[in-house]
């Protein structure tokens, strides 16, 4: 049949034709401009505007990194080299850098150990968040780093770092002994301890102030850099337990204990940051014991550590909402008391929620601890707008300061939060 | 039939029961956290009592009735430095209040812009958003304060170069449109003036606003209750501008802008909104716009595209799909954090002091503070105010919040 018919038609096509290129319109580069940013009228304006505000940013940003200096020891010099040029004068960074980083106070000496101690904290902290895919164990070098964190940065005798973590473990081994006969005895017993352990040690450093001692250093010459860092990961570490504690005790049923969580943690919400640090700079002072002798960090580091607490525990309060009540149900159902639920079923689920708000509020901490500068301290802000913007060398070089400050920051919280997206995918166990 | 019931048990209360009973443990711990409250308190308490300094002063509020003795540079109520501290206070309340609204504002509307443009097809634009909304997101905001205060009080032109030439040429710099003259003083900017009845017409645009706001309810009625369309956009913009236009007129025009001229030396009449207050007010609008940005497209992101297809379905044009379908449970997601985002606002006001704007902080808590020495009753006040006002703020939202919240069993 095909044979007969393949006689009567004229021609018929064997082989196929090679399929020819798309219009160029339509492929590649060209196609994604023209449906990206020309697609319409109004996406045109956009694209334009957009290429518009880019080209003045960077005419305006690049002559000034690539005709900057380094080179220079004062304004006048690095104006000599630039001739105008409309460069920036970078030189000040170079020369105040490890100002910006440690602050005007910290003994130059002595700054390998805050250096050190920061070096390690790439070591501590991985075990922490990356708990995953790291092994447990590993856990223990964050564990131990606050101490040896401790010990480099402030100096004096190794003893009481090591005392004092090892009261603490203490208290620990006492709290998981006991535990077994009831979780409340269990941490009454092991606070008891670990206090009468805090307090030997106390004397056992004041004997032997010498023993392996690094020159010490007064938490007055913490500045720079540095004081953000330090006020940043002491008071979020600290408020995250406090946080869920107050989390806990907003939600419980004890109407004291529930009152009292719900008055701190509004009043602290409903306060500016600022106001709490003049508390820690002029009242707080008014309502510890005269003699004793709590130096303006410590201070702030309870002040802010209160501030964050608050935040933290509403994050947290937001987890715990969040979990069905079947959950608590269930948990009661298996005949688990309140710590256990809590502790087997409740906040593991619930933290797991809130990890991207508490990242989110440690970022907002981080970036408040700028505010300490307001009470003069020296800070990163406090050492740029004191000691070098009014410094008669580097007078008037805002411009390349202030850019270092940004960059800086910017490092440090874009990191954190991109590393609480990856956390989030990591955790999400739905199937979206 | 006769059920077997247990005798009740007659059991006297034992002290065990304290401990070990469900029942009564819960009055155990609350016991024990009452006491340490207490002692807690009664801790501090004792020591502000033991306190040489706060002993010798006492305290007492009385100090707000003496004269200030100080300046204020942004007096929205007459103030001198004779007045008191309690007038002082006030001022720097309403400066507060003032540079947080205005602050909202503009906040909300760099983020509403910024959070739609960063989900636009427009990828060059998009990615501008996501550029501004990483860089105010992840850099404080006291720097960017200070950064823009840095700008406007020094890259500004200054004053002198505005002042006209004695030979009659003109000045170096002249004002734009002839009201707004940038100076490293500040920007002045023309102010309102309200003669004799201009109240009457500002009070008639009042009126117009809440009538169009009942033009629109009543279209509503209309459509839903009989089935009509009334127009809306015609019949408001009528009624917003007319009477006023009307009133204005009738009245002989008492309500005009007074611009700022140069004079021999400065400038004359107009407003002037210093540095301080221009740092305050724009970084914290476009630190906090970042945010807002992120709160809009979270929720614009949060309705799922079912809803917006499913009312296209039905045959709703994309306009109304836009405003009777995403936008009203978009709203719900956006609404909780964007008034977080303005209880934020207010609380940032009081990073002024970095800049010398006399809010709240800069009179009570800074130089009230430090000329009567009475930390302890400024600092209390302080909190008080900021205080009394979030939760106000906070008490709104919870209504609305459960007002618009899905009903869950």
């Amino acid at each position: 049949m095909s044979d007969t018919h393949a006689q009567s038609v004229a021609f018929v096509r064997k082989t196929e034709i090679p399929a020819s290129p798309p219009p160029m319109a339509e492929t590649g580069a060209l196609k994604w401009v023209r449906e990206n940013l020309f697609s319409g009228p109004f996406n045109t304006i956009m694209t334009l505007l957009g290429l518009l505000v880019i080209f003045y940013l960077l005419s305006g940003l690049i002559p000034w990194i690539v005709n900057g200096t380094w080179e220079g020891s004062n304004i006048q010099e690095c104006r000599a080299i630039l001739q105008g040029n409309g460069g920036g004068c970078f030189a000040v960074i170079a020369d105040r850098w490890p100002q910006l980083l440690f602050g005007f106070q910290y003994p130059d000496y002595l700054r390998w150990r805050p250096t050190l101690a920061f070096l390690l904290l790439f070591a501590a902290v991985p075990p922490a968040l990356f708990v995953m895919y790291l092994p447990r164990w590993t856990l223990i070098a964050t564990a131990v780093y606050p101490f040896v964190a401790y010990w480099l940065i402030w100096g004096g005798t190794v003893l009481s770092p090591v005392l004092t973590a090892a009261s603490l473990l203490a208290g620990y081994l006492v709290f998981q002994k006991v535990e077994r006969r009831g979780f409340v005895l269990g941490l009454a017993a092991g606070i008891a301890t670990a206090f009468v352990a805090l307090t030997i040690s106390g004397f056992i450093t004041s004997a032997a102030s010498g023993v392996l001692a690094l020159e010490l250093v007064e938490s007055r010459a913490m500045g720079g850099f540095m004081l953000n860092m330090i006020l940043g990961t002491v008071c979020v570490s600290l408020s995250i337990p406090l946080g869920i504690l107050l989390a806990l005790g907003r939600q419980s049923k004890l109407p004291i204990v529930k009152g009292f969580c719900v008055v701190f943690i509004e009043f602290v919400r409903g306060v500016p940051l600022i106001t709490l640090l003049f508390v820690a700079n002029v009242v707080l002072a008014y309502f510890l014991p005269p003699n004793a002798n709590f130096d303006l960090i410590i201070r702030v580091i309870i002040m802010i550590t209160m501030f964050s607490a608050a935040y933290i525990a509403e994050v947290i309060r937001g987890g715990l909402a969040a979990l069905p009540k079947g959950q608590y149900e269930a948990a009661d159902s298996l005949g688990l008391d309140y710590p256990q639920a809590m502790r087997l079923i409740i906040l593991p689920q619930a933290l797991k929620i809130s990890i991207p708000g508490i990242v989110n509020v440690a970022v907002g901490l981080f970036k408040d601890t700028t505010l300490v500068s307001i009470i003069s301290m020296f800070d990163l802000v406090g050492m740029i707008r004191g000691p070098i913007l009014s410094s008669t060398q580097w007078v008037g070089v805002y411009w390349e300061l202030w850019a270092a400050a940004c960059v800086l920051f910017f490092i440090v919280c874009y990191g954190i939060s991109q590393y609480s997206q990856w956390l989030e995918r990591q955790l999400r166990t739905d199937h979206r | 039939m006769t059920t077997m019931t247990d005798p009740p048990q007659v059991e006297g209360f034992r002290i065990g029961q304290l401990i070990n009973d469900t029942r009564y443990r819960s009055y155990t711990f609350q016991f024990i956290a009452l006491v340490c409250l207490i002692l807690g308190f009664s801790w501090l308490a004792y020591n502000a009592s033991q306190n040489d300094q706060l002993q010798s002063n006492g305290f007492s509020y009385e100090f707000l009735y003496n004269p200030a003795g100080y300046d204020i540079n942004q007096q929205p109520i007459p103030y001198t430095s004779q007045d008191t501290h309690l007038r002082a206070t006030i001022i720097g309340a309403i400066n507060t209040i003032i540079v947080a609204f205005l602050a909202c504002v503009t906040a909300t509307i760099f983020g509403v812009i910024a959070g739609v443009l960063r989900l636009s097809n427009n990828w060059i634009i998009s990615k501008l958003m996501s550029v501004y909304v990483e860089m105010f997101r992840n850099i404080p905001v006291l720097i960017w304060i200070i950064i823009i205060f840095t700008v406007a009080a020094n890259t500004f032109p200054p004053i002198s170069e505005f002042r006209l030439p004695r030979d009659g040429s003109d000045p170096e710099r002249g004002l734009l449109f002839g009201m707004f003259a940038a100076t490293n003083q500040g920007v002045f900017v023309p102010r309102l003036v309200f003669a004799d009845l201009g109240w009457i017409v500002a009070a008639t645009f009042l009126a117009s606003i809440a009538g169009v706001f009942g033009w629109k309810a009543h279209a509503k009625r209309k459509l839903y209750g009989e089935g009509k369309e009334v127009p809306v956009l015609g019949p408001s913009l009528a009624i917003l501008l007319v009477p006023t236009i009307v009133v204005y007129f009738i009245l002989g025009m008492p309500v005009s802008l007074e611009n700022p001229e140069m004079g021999r030396f400065r400038f004359e009449g107009g407003f002037l909104l210093r540095p301080s207050l221009i740092a305050l007010w724009f970084a914290l609008s476009i630190y906090t716009g970042a945010f807002i940005a992120e709160n809009v497209r979270a929720g614009i992101l949060a309705i799922s595209k079912g809803q917006s297809e499913a009312a296209a379905a039905l045959g709703l044009r994309p306009g109304r799909i836009m405003s009777l379908v995403v936008l009203p449970q978009a709203l719900r997601v956006i609404i909780p954090p964007l008034i977080s985002q303005y209880l934020n606002i207010t609380k940032n006001t009081s990073l002024a002091i970095a800049v010398g704007y006399m809010d709240l902080t800069g009179t009570l808590g800074g130089i009230t503070l430090n000329q009567t020495g009475r930390a302890l009753e400024c600092i209390l006040l302080l909190m008080l105010f900021y205080l009394t006002f979030s939760l106000a703020i906070s008490a709104i939202m919870n209504v609305y919040n459960n007002s618009v919240k899905l009903k869950e069993r």
